[in-house]
């Protein structure tokens, strides 16, 4: 009998083997697949288990986390929710991220391995370090004025630094409060389904994802392209533009908002938003100039990341010469976003030159050591200086009295364009009010804030709504809060 | 111990009966060892979870200890030669079970498990005592063994009239607490088998038919195997009426074993082989339930590429993984994410994702001595009752781990089983407990044995195997 118990001995002793075999094979050498199945929540409750980094505006946290004590531990929460959300988007533990906390999400989820201090160790271990933050180059005043300026009327407004392409406002309206969708469960579902139905879209971010036809804010590219091509010599030399203008190859006759602009010089035809004037400029120029100076401006580029990625503004350039007239005044196929057109007059403002422009002044570990920083993108002249002297001088004379009054700063030098855009069927929509300009405090040695403003649907009639009634006083409020606040040397 | 123990016998030759060192000091450090760690481990729960030391710590070591030291003095007051290894081994994996269930406590703030727990520990600790304290001689149960067979088919019956709980009849509730009758009968069964074979085992033996003429190949005649088949028929039948069918594995598993062991028939693990063969594939086929897991044992992600998300199978599996080598720490892991039978079935998951690989070897090698000390006590016995008693209730510890762990970790299609000691169930614990007291008792009578002189001692006991 003792034999076979030491058999039967040895059979448990082949159980126990076994199990331990077993046990190396899921633990060790097929954990990897098993951790990396979909199926597996654990990815996801350690991304919630910890918090989240934050987003800095100014040197203030506009984000949170909230500690649930639930399952997916902690939840975004947002100061400021709708103002800020066309920079910050959300971070919902249901439908994901997007725009900042998209784009950022490695740093503020604490995945990027560049936030551990052993860069190289923790690529292999695939730790998880304490979310760093994410500190952005919004000016809070400027986004202040932008968001309250706009007040829920559809529309937005981008505003960057012409000398470095910083990002000071970039608002959109009719917003959205992000911290809706942070966590999970009906009611962030509910959210979610009321957001998306909203046929005013509140959770698209105008200022960077629409692009709308420019109108006459275009004209002052057309007015760069003309002057660096030589089409135009002088500013208040006659031009020999009759009214109305028959587009090329058509019966089609272009008319006037305004009297008087027939053969008036390119300063008067600015000042008074001539679209004769400006659309036989355009053909002028030609497609081949009108086109380079598009994309140097920034047109045609679907590239542009700032860090999240940006609507495509486009200029055709395969057109004939009256949808050249057409496309030379802001309308036909040119679309522009806000921020294309704030990037206009940011190089009108800085000698021509085009600055990239970029949100994330720079990202930090949790302890506040820098991870990386921003603003590196590539610089593109647009124009030559003296012609964007010339454009300054007549986009202050808009400004001084023309249509864009409304814009005015005393104690500053301010230029601007209004824009009027029709669009629709027949142009039966109701006009987009544009205005773009820049601002220069009298003390400043730079320019300080170049600004684009879009209002979608102001309430009014379509003969009242004007981009130097309705934007321009937005934009000038954005103005003032920037050359008011400090410089934003301390970032 | 007991090479050591030979080896000072052999020393001492010239003194006719020195007695073999008892070890009782070595069992009191070890229990205090097991209560530490325990205690530890509660510690470490709360202190991964909130920071602090959890309120209930002092409490928790102060009864556990109380406890295993009531079992020490039991053992010293009426076992004193028993192997000192057995009762530690007990309070450890009673310890770490119950530190496992009240860190997935607190994953379900509503459904706390531990405190009832605690009180099945207590009374599974006064059973032992009770073995201990009453059960002078084992071979008193010898005589029992036509009652202990009643017994256990009463005991496995009754459920068939209570309702049938998560697709198994197998609970009976009786004021608040469910019962595993089934877990009884388990020891019970073992009982009277061992005392069945150890009357009927030279007839078992050496009559019979040939088969191919073999010497080896040898059936019984139906006269000696007519009852321990009617009987095991029975019990199996019963349990798979109940559809637990972890249980049924198990009790064909012991039946074979013991089978063996007191004939020495390979004949025997062919019948058994085939019958096992048989009954599998026909219950793998025709019966749903067992079907569907034999289908999830073969395909475990089949649910998540359906689009279902994941089943308890691929859940258990990727909480393993998630252990890793070393594990997440107590307190940290995710294996509340099997959700229903994670404090009971799948207890092992928790294990292996807070401890890792490092800690579930741990806990595979102390149930691995745990059963060498039972085979050891077998060895050094001489009757032949004792000896297969010894062996069954091993059997019955080493099957029982080897089903359920097997199970969870992906080895072997999945039955329902507790998992000894660690997982949340009454009745598992208090079976365990009287399993852990016979082989207490068992081994104190081998152990007193080897203390006679060489000459005197059984020539095969001396050279037990590790």
């Amino acid at each position: 009998m003792t034999r076979h118990i030491r058999h039967a001995a040895f059979f448990c002793a082949l159980l126990l083997v076994a199990l331990l075999v077993n046990a190396t094979r899921i633990q060790v050498f097929e954990a990897p697949s098993y951790d990396d199945n979909i199926a597996n929540r654990r990815t996801t409750i350690a991304r919630y288990g910890q918090p989240r980094g934050d987003i800095l505006v100014d040197g203030e946290p506009v984000t949170g986390s909230h500690d649930t004590g639930e399952h997916l531990r902690y939840e975004r929460t947002y100061t400021n929710g709708p103002m800020y959300a066309p920079v910050t988007g959300f971070a919902s533990q249901e439908y994901g991220t997007t725009l900042l906390e998209h784009s950022e999400d490695g740093v503020l989820a604490g995945t990027n391995p560049l936030l551990s201090p052993f860069a190289l160790w923790n690529g292999v271990a695939r730790d998880r370090y304490p979310g760093g933050d994410v500190v952005t180059t919004l000016r809070k005043a400027a986004q202040e004025a932008a968001y309250e300026g706009l007040d829920g009327r559809k529309g937005a407004v981008a505003a960057i630094e012409p000398t470095t392409g910083r990002i000071l406002a970039l608002v959109s309206a009719p917003s959205y409060d992000p911290s809706a969708l942070s966590g999970n469960g009906s009611s962030v579902a509910r959210s979610w389904s009321s957001l998306n139905k909203d046929g005013d879209k509140p959770m698209l971010n105008r200022a960077v994802r629409k692009t709308y036809p420019p109108g006459s804010t275009f004209k002052v590219l057309t007015a760069a392209a003309a002057l660096d091509a030589g089409v135009v010599d002088d500013l208040d030399e006659k031009t020999d533009s009759p009214d109305p203008y028959t587009l090329p190859g058509t019966r089609t006759r272009l008319t006037n908002e305004s009297e008087g602009c027939e053969d008036v010089p390119l300063r008067k035809a600015f000042e008074w938003s001539c679209n004769t004037v400006f659309a036989r400029l355009g053909v002028k120029t030609g497609v081949k100039q009108m086109s380079s100076t598009a994309t140097a401006f920034g047109f045609n580029d679907a590239n542009l990341r700032i860090p999240f990625s940006v609507a495509e503004s486009t200029f055709d350039t395969k057109v004939d010469k009256a949808q050249l007239a057409l496309s030379s005044i802001g309308q036909y196929n040119t679309r522009a976003t806000p921020l294309q057109m704030a990037m206009v007059a940011a190089a009108v403002a800085n000698g021509g030159q085009v600055r990239t422009p970029y949100l994330v002044e720079r990202t930090t570990r949790a302890s506040g050591a820098t991870v990386s920083t921003g603003g590196s993108g590539p610089i593109r002249q647009a124009m030559r200086p003296s012609t964007a002297r010339l454009l300054k001088e007549m986009m202050v004379d808009v400004v001084r009295e023309g249509t864009g009054t409304n814009a005015w700063i005393p104690g500053a030098t301010v230029g601007g364009k209004t824009g009027t855009a029709q669009h629709g069927l027949g142009n039966s929509g109701t006009p987009y009010a544009w205005f773009v300009s820049w601002a220069k405090g009298d003390l400043d040695l730079e320019p300080k804030v170049a600004v684009a403003v879009v209002v979608e649907d102001a309430d009014a009639d379509r003969g009242e709504i004007s981009g130097g009634g309705d934007a321009a006083p937005i934009a000038r409020a954005v103005m003032e809060a920037v050359l008011k606040s400090p410089s934003g040397d301390g970032r | 111990m007991t090479k050591a123990g030979t080896t000072l016998v052999a020393a001492d030759a010239p003194a006719p009966a020195v007695p073999l060192p008892r070890r009782r000091g070595i069992e009191l450090a070890l229990i205090v060892v097991a209560v530490l760690l325990s205690v530890y481990g509660y510690c470490a729960v709360g202190l991964a979870r909130s920071g602090t030391v959890p309120p209930g710590a002092a409490g928790y070591g102060a009864g556990l200890g109380v406890l295993a030291l009531v079992a020490h003095l039991a053992v010293r007051l009426r076992a004193p030669s028993a192997d000192p290894l057995l009762l530690p081994i007990g309070v450890l994996l009673n310890g770490i079970g119950l530190v496992l269930i009240y860190r997935l406590d607190l994953e379900t703030p509503g459904d706390r498990a531990a405190p009832t727990q605690l009180v099945w520990s207590t009374l599974g600790v006064a059973l032992f005592i009770v073995v201990v304290l009453l059960l002078r001689d084992h071979r008193v149960l010898q005589r029992y063994s036509y009652v202990c067979v009643v017994a256990a088919l009463a005991l496995l019956t009754l459920p068939i009239f209570f309702p049938s709980v998560n697709g198994a009849r197998i609970w009976i509730r009786i004021a608040g607490f469910s019962i595993q009758p089934g877990e009884f009968a388990k020891v019970l069964l073992a009982v009277f088998f061992a005392a069945y074979l150890a009357a009927n085992r030279t007839a078992l033996a050496y009559t019979g038919r040939r088969v191919f003429g073999s010497e080896r190949l040898q059936l019984p005649t139906g006269r000696v195997l007519g009852p321990i088949v009617a009987i095991w028929l029975l019990s199996v039948g019963v349990l798979v009426l109940e559809r637990d069918l972890g249980t049924s594995l198990l009790f064909f598993g012991l039946f074979v074993v013991l089978l063996y062991v007191a004939t020495g028939r390979t004949g025997w693990i062919a019948v058994g082989l085939l019958l096992a063969a048989v009954g599998a594939v026909a219950v793998g086929e025709l019966e749903p339930h067992v079907h569907g897991r034999v289908e999830d044992w073969q395909h475990p992600f089949a649910s998540i590429e359906a689009g279902e998300g994941p089943n308890q199978l691929s859940q258990s599996l990727f909480a393993f993984a998630a252990g890793g080598p070393l594990g997440t720490g107590l307190g940290l892991g995710h294996s509340i994410l099997i959700g229903f039978a994670a404090k009971s079935d799948f207890i092992l998951a928790t294990a292996g994702e807070e401890l890792g690989l490092a800690g579930l070897s741990a806990l595979f090698i102390l149930y691995g001595l745990l059963v060498e000390r039972g085979y050891r006590a077998g060895l050094a016995l001489r009757d032949a009752f004792g000896r297969l008693l010894a062996v069954g209730l091993a059997s019955i510890v080493a099957l029982q781990v080897f089903v359920i762990a097997g199970g969870v970790t992906g080895l072997i299609p999945l039955t329902g089983m507790a998992m000894p000691f660690l997982a949340q169930g009454g009745s598992s614990v208090v079976t365990n407990w009287a399993i852990v007291a016979l082989l207490i008792r068992l081994s104190d009578k081998a152990r007193s044995r080897l203390g006679v002189p060489r000459a005197a001692a059984p020539a095969d006991a001396k050279e037990a195997t590790g």
